[in-house]
């Protein structure tokens, strides 16, 4: 509830209707909080949360204030001229009215105008390409992603370690992803941190987060990927920066290396798989992705023609 | 035995006789689609023997497997459209009870079996329920409505129709003959490429759509011209009714939009077949080139879909709120507008891509253009409620219902469209939920509304009102108990398509929204119970005088249900809204217009061309989807000879007599008389002593 509250209270500065528009569309939304509990895109834990959240929370006010009153008017117009009601005024030849069509016409062109330069801003302001203007002093940790048939491989360049389904960040520092597929098409997502953004073979894109606080926030592929999908998910442990620079030296310490045969090996398909961190990583293998330098997921090792074509080790 | 497209056509042996095709291909490891598919074969099995004991088969041959008559083909759209929302709506409750059980446990459809049912869910509600709905009450309606005989092409028009059935026979046939595509109802490459789905099923998806997509395009031709040049005498483009007008533009983008969709799915094709490479991974293919290309048609198509059905609440409101739709000329507008704008939109459905700000602001931008159309329509149907005597029947609570939820569909989408909250809530559950706001609330309610207002038109007899009504109330409710807390589980994260999850905040939305679908099902429940009370009941539930709503436009004029040619005489057309004029005039001057002179009429000649070119349409896609090359090309010929064989045809139409046009239309004309003397006198009192003065 804590976002609604908030929201409600951006509308307050905003003059009476539209407050009582925001609070009614607020309370929709509200109502997916759970009392606090929950952890979605409204509970918001970084700049980018934050910043998507209320543009969201905008927009639904802006429109509330319009479409609120709408839907009381069809309703009351259309239980008062209900035709056993002897008091409302039969007015057949009530066919048209140019007032009421400038009316029309206007009020919606209205909204969409306001609505427009708020897309407008926000669609510049919140490119996911677009660094944030951070507080920190550090630069950017700078993270290559790589979705898999069916898990996330995250690789830390400066570093040189990667890992699958868990990535760690330093909270209060932003994170540069450069995100890849080595197969089919995925979406990166980190609902309490924010914008998602596509995963595709052949294609670098970008996408900038932080964390504000440590904190554990879980991560998943928002765009289905074949039978292992529902297992692509993964927790982000955003911790201190100096309990990140502890995590790096012990995962240099141990685990096995990601070279090509290593990433070979993770290219076959495979289900619901445990996060493992590598000690050492290759780290030219994205830049080897993204330009098909090395060959894509293989897919489904044998193709029965039947009903049978099942992914290896899903099941 | 290995996926390669090319082995089959290596050899001749016996083994490669047909194709992939072999006893594997029999589900018998999964009992559902078995189970399911052998029950539907049965019922199929048991309504054939029926027809064929009763003797109907000679009747159901002459006059519905090959009438070109457009009343009849909508009909025959309708009802498939029915059972396909039927089979649709099987999928939707499979899918909802995996989710409510999956929750840190695997349900009870492993992936392999959800991935189908929520492919086949989007892709049968979309082209084998909703649009044969829409195009149903189109072909029914639209030539009554332009005071026509029928379309501009009849054959076609059955053609149409028997090709979309065929697409939605190769869909079902999936179900006990190898599968059905896992690769979402819009199939992305590259999960739809050969690598990543070596199975049928892609084909299956794809055979279906490119056949029914013929039959679509050729509907989108066939009224496109019979709206432009096919009309009664005096029909000017600003007489015709709203309906008409939303039917105009839904067909102007069928034939924009669909080729573009036989296109991409044709280099899909070519890619899966023939080792192009358009879409593919390796060898330069794009898979975003699909995407653009893809929505380039799905984003038309949902105004082609919603169109005719705002049409349709159009006609209801104006005639229970006994006035002529405000603002007409508004309305016409608007529906223009809706039809231009809907092609420039489609990148919204992937901002996600990281375009950049400056294209994501364009798109959004134009995207919430579209609501500023849709909110004139809302007005527009608000004001003309306004100052009218508002009858709720059946019908009109669909459309109310509609205006309702319409508008909170319409602002979820709205918001959808402004790119940072779509980069929260692409591709959850929040998407789910606002666009089957959009489309239930707008096509399947229209539907519905559509169903119940010209149901007494084509048979007959009203529907009971009753049963239609508590449909709508448990539609209404458990749309909502369904839907909002999709809305709620989408900005908490939960993403689309989960055969399974982990989240435990998620599970009491999901669980909320496996209620709502039990609600859903007594609403079900409560249409089928609505169908079968009306049959019984016909005889009470007649409509005499051709026109139960009183109704303003011309379908209302001629009889229920119309003779086979519509019109004895061409009606002539002196203004908007023709019948109720011509009521006024007959209660005012207490007579009917003078009786006309009768010519013997022209009509086209039924002919089972469609039906025999789907049927090797069918013959073909099969063959296809499973590589039996001999069977396409005996497929392909067959379809040829047919064509050949109906354009040598000598006779296309014959002539109905005077004498029994005369017949038919002078009975109508009896009833409408009883009709005059009985109530007018009444209703004209009554009407001149509510406003209180004489005019």
């Amino acid at each position: 509830m804590k976002k609604s509250a908030a929201g409600a209270s951006d509308g307050t500065r905003r003059g009476g209707l539209l407050i009582a528009a925001k609070r009614a569309g607020v309370l929709v939304l509200g109502a997916a909080t759970l009392g606090g509990c929950a952890k979605g895109v409204l509970q918001p834990k970084g700049p980018i949360g934050v910043a998507d959240a209320k543009i969201l929370l905008d927009a639904v006010g802006i429109m509330s204030a319009i479409v609120v009153p709408t839907i009381v008017a069809l309703l009351v117009i259309g239980f008062w001229f209900r035709a056993s009601n002897t008091r409302a005024r039969y007015q057949p030849s009530f066919v048209y009215s140019g007032r009421l069509e400038i009316i029309v016409w206007s009020l919606p062109v209205l909204v969409i105008m306001f609505l427009g330069g708020l897309t407008w801003i926000g669609a510049h302001e919140l490119d996911p390409y677009q660094p944030i203007a951070s507080n920190s002093k550090d630069p950017p940790l700078q993270i290559q992603v790589i979705s898999l048939d069916w898990k996330w491989l995250f690789i830390y360049p400066q570093q040189r370690i990667a890992t699958v389904n868990e990535l760690e960040i330093p909270a209060g520092t932003s994170v540069h992803f450069y995100l890849t597929s080595a197969s089919v098409m995925n979406q990166f997502f980190v609902p309490q941190l924010g914008s998602m953004i596509a995963t595709m073979n052949g294609m670098r894109t970008q996408l900038f987060l932080e964390a504000d606080r440590p904190g554990n926030y879980y991560g998943l592929s928002a765009q289905y990927s074949g039978d292992g999908f529902s297992g692509m998910h993964f927790t982000v442990h955003a911790v201190t920066q100096s309990d990140f620079q502890q995590w790096v030296a012990d995962t240099q310490k141990s685990g096995p290396v990601l070279d090509r045969n290593g990433y070979f090996d993770l290219l076959r398909e495979s289900c619901d798989v445990r996060p493992f961190s590598y000690r050492s990583a290759d780290p030219t293998l994205f830049a080897a992705v993204v330009k098909r330098q090395l060959p894509p997921g293989p897919g489904p090792y044998v193709g029965r023609a039947g009903p049978g074509v099942r992914a290896v080790g899903c099941g | 035995m290995s996926a390669g497209p090319d082995r089959a056509c290596a050899r001749w042996g016996a083994a490669d006789m047909f194709g992939k095709l072999t006893l594997n291909a029999i589900p018998f490891d999964q009992p559902i689609p078995l189970v399911a598919g052998a029950l539907v074969f049965l019922v199929l099995l048991a309504v054939i023997g029926w027809v064929i004991v009763r003797g109907h088969l000679p009747y159901l041959w002459h006059e519905w497997i090959t009438s070109v008559d457009h009343k009849r083909i909508g009909v025959m759209y309708t009802i498939l459209g029915l059972v396909m929302l039927l089979r649709g709506f099987v999928d939707a409750i499979m899918m909802r009870s995996q989710q409510a059980l999956a929750f840190r446990a695997p349900g009870y459809l492993p992936p392999e079996h959800y991935d189908q049912v929520f492919s086949a869910h989007g892709t049968i509600m979309i082209f084998f329920a909703a649009m044969p709905l829409m195009i149903g009450l189109m072909n029914f309606a639209v030539p009554l409505q332009l005071g026509v005989r029928d379309v501009a092409f009849p054959t076609f028009n059955s053609t149409s129709f028997w090709l979309t059935a065929t697409g939605a026979l190769l869909v079902n046939i999936s179900l006990v003959i190898g599968e059905f595509s896992r690769a979402m109802w819009l199939p992305y490459p590259p999960l739809s490429e050969l690598r990543y789905s070596p199975g049928v099923g892609v084909d299956y998806y794809l055979w279906s759509l490119q056949i029914s997509g013929v039959g679509t395009l050729l509907t989108g031709i066939n009224f496109v011209t019979t709206i432009l040049k096919i009309r009664a005498p005096g029909m000017s483009y600003l007489r015709m009714p709203v309906f008409c007008w939303t039917a105009l533009a839904a067909n102007l983008l069928i034939i924009a939009a669909f080729p573009v969709l036989t296109a991409t799915l044709g280099m899909l094709l070519l890619d899966r077949y023939l080792g192009f490479h358009f879409f593919t991974n390796a060898a330069g293919g794009n898979m975003m080139m699909f995407v653009n290309l893809i929505w380039a048609w799905g984003h038309p198509e949902v105004y082609i879909l919603v169109l005719p059905a705002f049409g349709i609440f159009s006609e209801v409101i104006a005639t229970f709120s006994g006035k002529p739709l405000f603002g007409y000329r508004s309305m016409v507008a608007a529906t223009m507008a809706i039809c231009l704008i809907s092609f420039l939109v489609w990148l919204h459905h992937f901002f996600t891509m990281g375009a950049g700000g400056d294209v994501n602001a364009v798109f959004g931008i134009a995207t919430a253009i579209i609501a500023v159309p849709t909110g004139v329509k809302i007005f527009n149907w608000m004001f003309t409620m306004y100052g009218g005597r508002v009858r709720f029947a059946t019908p009109m609570l669909w459309a109310l219902g509609f205006t309702v939820t319409f508008v909170i569909g319409g602002m979820t989408g709205v918001l959808l469209s402004v790119p940072p909250a779509d980069f929260l809530v692409h591709n959850s559950l929040f998407l789910v939920a606002h666009f089957h706001n959009v489309i239930i609330a707008g096509v399947l309610f229209g539907a519905f509304a559509g169903i119940t207002y010209w149901f007494p038109k084509a048979f007959g007899f009203r529907l009971h009102e009753g049963w239609g009504k508590a449909a709508f109330w448990f539609s209404f409710a458990g749309f909502y108990v369904t839907f909002v807390p999709l809305y709620a589980v989408g900005l908490l994260g939960m993403t689309r398509r989960l055969q399974t999850y982990d989240v435990a905040a998620w599970r009491p939305w999901v669980l909320a929204a496996g209620v709502g679908i039990l609600v859903l099902c007594i609403a079900l429940a409560c249409q089928v119970m609505q169908f079968i009370v009306s049959i019984r009941q016909r005889d009470s539930l007649r409509d005499v005088t051709g026109d139960p709503w009183n109704g303003r436009s011309l379908e209302w004029s001629t009889a229920s249900p119309p003779p086979h040619f519509n019109y004895a005489v061409l009606p002539n057309v002196q203004g908007e809204e023709p019948y109720w004029h011509i009521k006024r005039r007959a209660i005012e001057t207490q007579q009917l217009a003078a009786e006309p002179d009768y010519k013997p009429i022209e009509m086209p000649r039924n002919s089972p061309t469609g039906f025999i070119t789907a049927f090797f349409c069918t013959i073909t896609g099969f063959a296809l989807i499973w590589h039996i090359w001999w069977l396409v090309g005996l497929g392909i010929f067959g379809a040829y000879v047919v064509f050949v064989w109906f354009a040598w045809r000598d006779r296309e139409e014959y002539v109905i007599p005077a004498e029994e046009v005369a017949r038919a239309d002078r009975a109508r004309r009896r009833v409408r008389e009883q009709w005059l003397a009985q109530n007018a006198r009444e209703e004209w009192l009554a009407a001149h002593l509510q406003t209180g003065r004489p005019t």
